[in-house]
């Protein structure tokens, strides 16, 4: 398992790949559900120039590496790598990558939206956002 | 007792603090903590953690503890 917060920006595609390599042994895995998170450049109804993701240093990651466990206990995965962006953030960046590792489709699908509405419901992070008319806060997330 | 309280996003901005320390011997709970802090009462929607861990207002404080205060999260 490896839970991250990055503060500098990455690619979720070459993170899964280098995952797999040096973390899953070739032959065992099945299937890897993968969910990527992307900032627009637009929301409700607004331009966003960017924005600036806050987290709770501690408590975000331990949240995060217990969800992650719990899911992997829960599902049987093989493994799960989440990585989630802090800081200054650009539209078209990648903000968040949860990904899950099973033998078999059905638990590796489920883990990772499972995993990914936990985050979304209850990770400490924040978002800021930078406007043509100033910034706000980003009062809650969508339902989905 | 001493307990260490931390504001996050928008209510560190409507608080005007990131992090205060407190001292005082009428504190027993996460509630007694914020009305140690600010004189208006906690938005309903607002969460508590104690230690890091998400906790209730209700739910007691000890010597030494970390209290922090945040609006609803909005990460991912």
């Amino acid at each position: 398992m490896r839970v991250e917060i990055r503060a500098t920006a990455f690619d979720p595609w070459l993170e899964v790949a280098a995952f797999r390599r040096d973390h899953l042994a070739a032959g065992r895995i099945g299937a890897s559900a993968v969910f990527v998170g992307t900032m627009r450049d637009f929301n409700e109804g607004d331009d966003v120039k960017s924005m600036v993701l806050e987290h709770y240093p501690g408590m975000t990651e331990q949240h995060l590496e217990t969800m992650t466990q719990d899911a992997i206990s829960k599902h049987h995965l093989s493994d799960a790598l989440v990585i989630h962006r802090v800081g200054t953030i650009l539209p078209a960046d990648d903000i968040v990558l949860v990904a899950a590792f099973s033998a078999h489709r059905k638990e590796a699908l489920i883990a990772c939206r499972e995993m990914m509405e936990t985050l979304k419901s209850t990770a400490p992070f924040w978002k800021k956002e930078s406007l043509a008319s100033g910034e706000r806060w980003v009062e809650k997330n969508t339902a989905g | 007792m001493s307990i260490q309280v931390r504001f996050f996003a928008s209510l560190r901005e409507r608080v005007g603090h990131t992090r205060l320390s407190i001292e005082s011997a009428d504190i027993a709970t996460a509630r007694d903590v914020w009305q140690a802090v600010s004189a208006s009462p906690l938005d309903e929607e607002m969460l508590v953690a104690i230690n890091k861990a998400y906790a209730s207002l209700d739910k007691a404080v000890s010597d030494g503890d970390e209290v922090a205060f945040f609006p609803p999260v909005t990460g991912g």
